[in-house]
């Protein structure tokens, strides 16, 4: 009995401090948030968009981040959460600065990624054997396979933020990974 | 050797040609919507009178024009299920959400020729009645979705898009919607769920059919990027004109996706049925590697059933004097189109054609594929769900060398407990069908 009500002390203490941090969206980005908004006879279809549009200012969704989307789309937060939990790209923590995303799919492991993979693990200090998306420590850099990027004519492919690199030979992703250290 | 029949690449990838509107403008863009827009209302002989917009629809239908995003289902009939006495709004949707494995042929036009597309696309919505439309593109198409974007805006600056176009009194918007890395959602109802705002679980049919109960309970089409550039020439030419591309059954040009184990890979626009696999793979895409033999191919998207080098296959031919004959073909002999690869047991999908040379282990290359379906399966159907995870989990025990005797007859049973409508969507046989196909073509291989 005492625990549970500890539990539910210590619950109400997180929220008030979840709250105490006021989560707030820029003005500009508020902005575009709305006029995605308008694209949609529905409120509900901006979802996704505006999530895109948060991921894209904060780095990933905090519970927070999904919180005001559900406010602002009239929406319960469930009904943000099982799209945070659903697609791939949407992170609910953060990713590096840099993200790199080998493609995985036939045509590119074909051409070599699970050898561009390891590399690129290897170098930033990553478990090779992992599929999932693994960050450096330092925040810097991620690594992840991903399903086909369609670039299966230029394999191996792969992301670093959002751009798309074609025939990445080891060498190419050094010097992919040196621009961005410079950066 | 065959040439290619560029007419959606006509402009692509010529020296100087750019994905702005001046560029297209030079190269006569957006003459096919003036021609379309202008189409008069004619009288047929019964007397009915056929507006505009519904003999666009009528060439799109003699066009005899098949999707071109993996189902083939001809784009005419799919528009005739629109029910234009309705007091709903009609919706189309152009599927940009380009993941069927060893498919990259929207991307290129996309990127290099983003005004085609949005000329069929408008073509379409006008023949369908259409004032709201969307383009789902893939969520990792960013500089895809940015140059569409200018692209949108460049038309609606010229009077192509927005309201009255080209003082017409046709009112058009078009918006963009970002998918976020699921493969799910290239499947139309899943499609149009993610485009709700909800996750992309396919619906079941009957009753949500998107001609009937598509977006927001309206009727939608949902078109392929390919399938709405291919409109656009369809109105060009007329749809007898068209029809007389490529074959009877699969008319018009196809851009054929070629990967794998070839010197040249790339993207190759056919008339359909007019070239063989093996031209396509020797003429087109360089050949095999030195020293190396064919072993196989997938023929159209990973979801296709392979094909063994060394099969034969039968095919029916009509002849002029009508009389049919069966005559015996070689893998490397079919030619690419529909009929032909269905009667060799498997499809042309996407056009996605990915080569497999004689260094290809069996195991990996399915592990691969059932790894990517296990990934992708959006959950909702047991058979689908489970299954393609223990496929998955099967193939890379068997790649990491710890196979059982019983391992393939395991594969199999799983697989064919998928397949057969056990599922919502077609996500069922496309991760069955790739292991159905290798583990019974290459057995000796999957007995650990």
């Amino acid at each position: 009995m005492k625990e549970t009500e500890k539990d539910r002390e210590r619950q109400t203490m997180d929220a008030k401090q979840q709250h105490a941090i006021p989560f707030t969206v820029p003005a500009n980005i508020e902005a575009a948030i709305d006029e995605l908004i308008t694209h949609y006879p529905q409120k509900r279809s901006a979802s996704l968009m505006v999530l895109h549009a948060l991921q894209e200012h904060l780095g990933y969704l905090p519970e927070t981040a999904l919180e005001w989307a559900a406010l602002k789309l009239g929406l319960e937060p469930i009904n943000l959460y099982e799209l945070a939990t659903f697609y791939p790209m949407l992170r609910r923590k953060p990713m590096g600065q840099f993200q790199f995303k080998v493609c995985r799919t036939l045509s590119c492991a074909l051409a070599g990624s699970a050898t561009l993979h390891e590399h690129l693990c290897r170098k930033l200090g990553l478990n090779p054997d992992s599929h999932e998306p693994q960050c450096t420590p330092d925040g810097r850099f991620s690594v992840e396979y991903v399903e086909c990027l369609a670039g299966c004519h230029t394999a191996p492919v792969l992301m670093c933020n959002e751009d798309l690199y074609e025939n990445v030979t080891p060498e190419k992703a050094d010097e992919i990974l040196g621009r961005c250290k410079k950066d | 050797m065959p040439d290619e029949y560029r007419l959606i690449l006509k402009h692509i990838d010529a020296p100087g040609y750019a994905p702005d509107i001046d560029t297209y403008l030079r190269h006569d863009g957006y003459a096919d919507l003036k021609k379309a827009l202008a189409l008069p209302p004619i009288t047929l002989p019964a007397g009915a009178v056929l507006d505009g917009p519904a003999r666009i629809r009528n060439e799109v239908r003699l066009s005899g024009l098949r999707g071109r995003g993996g189902a083939g289902f001809p784009a005419g009939t799919k528009w005739s299920f629109i029910d234009h006495k309705t007091t709903k709004p009609i919706y189309l949707i152009c599927n940009a959400d380009e993941s069927e494995p060893g498919t990259f042929k929207d991307r290129q036009i996309i990127h290099k020729d983003p005004h085609q597309l949005l000329e069929g696309m408008i073509i379409a919505c006008y023949a369908n009645d259409v004032h709201l439309a969307y383009i789902y593109i893939r969520g990792e198409f960013i500089p895809g979705a940015r140059l569409l974007q200018r692209a949108l805006d460049e038309a609606r600056a010229h009077h192509f898009l927005g309201p009255n176009i080209l003082g017409s009194g046709y009112n058009l918007e078009i918006h963009i919607h970002r998918g976020a890395g699921a493969y799910i959602c290239g499947e139309e109802t899943g499609l149009i769920e993610s485009l709700e705002g909800k996750r992309p679980y396919p619906r079941i049919k009957p009753p949500y059919y998107p001609a009937v109960l598509g977006l927001y309970g309206c009727p939608t089409i949902v078109n392929n990027v390919e399938t709405l550039c291919a409109v656009k020439h369809v109105v060009a030419m007329g749809g007898a004109a068209y029809a007389q591309l490529g074959t009877p059954t699969d008319p018009g040009t196809r851009i054929v996706c070629v990967s794998g184990h070839v010197r040249k890979p790339g993207y190759f626009e056919i008339q359909i049925g007019q070239v063989t696999l093996g031209q396509l793979v020797s003429d087109f895409a360089g050949g095999l590697r030195d020293g190396r033999k064919l072993k196989a191919i997938i023929p159209g998207g990973s979801s296709a059933k392979i094909l063994r080098a060394g099969e034969k296959y039968k095919l029916k031919t009509k002849r002029p004097d009508g009389r049919e004959i069966e005559r015996e073909v070689a893998l490397l002999d079919l030619p690419y189109d529909a009929e032909s690869l269905s009667a060799a047991g498997s499809m042309c999908g996407s056009a996605a054609v990915i080569v497999l040379d004689d260094s290809a282990d069996m195991v990996s290359v399915l592990a691969n594929i059932s790894e990517f379906y296990a990934h992708e399966s959006c959950g909702q159907c047991t058979p689908c769900r489970e299954g393609s995870l223990w496929m998955s989990k099967a193939l890379a025990r068997l790649a990491r060398g710890q196979g059982r005797q019983q391992d393939a007859d395991y594969l199999l049973h799983i697989a064919n407990n998928i397949s057969g409508g056990r599922t919502i969507c077609a996500f069922g046989e496309a991760c069955a069908w790739p292991v159905q196909s290798t583990v019974a073509k290459f057995k000796d291989e999957f007995t650990g």
